[in-house]
């Protein structure tokens, strides 16, 4: 039921919104979230890079955990990876359900995890020069709100002590 | 060969997203590591970092030292990851 894509190209996500939206008609809400590379904040690219054989079956067993917790009519996820520039999406997350609260909690619950708890590593470009970026601390205390049965790669009670 | 990737900023510090060792028997991966220079296999040690042989994660409180590394394995060093 959920739709994951690893994207290495650009993508739009309205259009995929759209359309994500016209295949649920029985669904009384979809709720999306669109993360972008920030403009302005003197980022001048942004780079994400996965590893082939983790992190499209992490990214679908995510969904699954998702699909399996709350009722959904439909759920997308598409992540991109590659060089990104300030404005482009790198993340769009949209889930369909009867009604709002299920939608929401499970948009939220997505990228909560695939903030922190997914194979992604990200790096930007400040005055020519690269720099990795890890979660911030509230990344890994957003997680803390959800129980599950994934296994998080990342001990994110240590990872918090190191704040 | 055996195959070693490094994902984020392990790549930097091996120089190369990837490095091919010639691997003439089965070899427990302290050994292999043994053959990368100190800043790398400190970087690779670090308690933070998982690891994968063959895209099958490794349990987080495996010692990796005893595993046996095979030619034509891939083994990939994870760093706290970032993503969205």
């Amino acid at each position: 039921m959920a739709e994951v894509r690893l994207a290495t190209e650009p993508f739009d996500p309205g259009a995929e919104l759209a359309r994500f939206t016209a295949a649920h008609p029985t669904a009384g809400g979809v709720v999306s979230f669109t993360g972008q590379v920030r403009a302005g904040d003197s980022v001048e690219a942004l780079e994400l890079r996965h590893y082939g054989p983790l992190t499209l079956p992490g990214m679908r067993e995510l969904a699954d955990a998702a699909a399996a917790r709350w009722p959904l009519a439909g759920l997308l996820v598409i992540h991109r990876s590659g060089e990104l520039r300030p404005g482009e999406p790198i993340v769009l997350v949209a889930a369909a359900a009867r009604h709002r609260r299920a939608a929401f909690a499970a948009a939220d619950f997505v990228m909560d995890h695939l903030k922190s708890q997914s194979w992604f590593w990200k790096r930007e470009k400040r005055a020519g020069t690269w720099h990795w970026i890890e979660p911030r601390g509230e990344d890994y205390a957003d997680l803390g709100r959800w129980k599950t049965d994934l296994e998080e790669p990342f001990d994110t009670a240590h990872a918090q002590s190191q704040e | 060969m055996a195959g070693l990737v490094f994902l984020g900023r392990l790549g930097d510090l091996a120089g190369a997203a990837e490095i091919a060792m010639p691997m003439a028997r089965t070899t427990a991966l302290a050994v292999v590591m043994d053959r990368l220079p100190p800043a790398l296999i400190a970087g690779l040690r670090s308690p933070k970092v998982r690891v994968a042989v063959n895209g099958e994660l490794v349990p987080a409180e495996q010692p990796l030292d005893a595993l046996m590394i095979a030619d034509a394995d891939e083994i990939a060093f994870l760093p706290p990851v970032s993503g969205g």
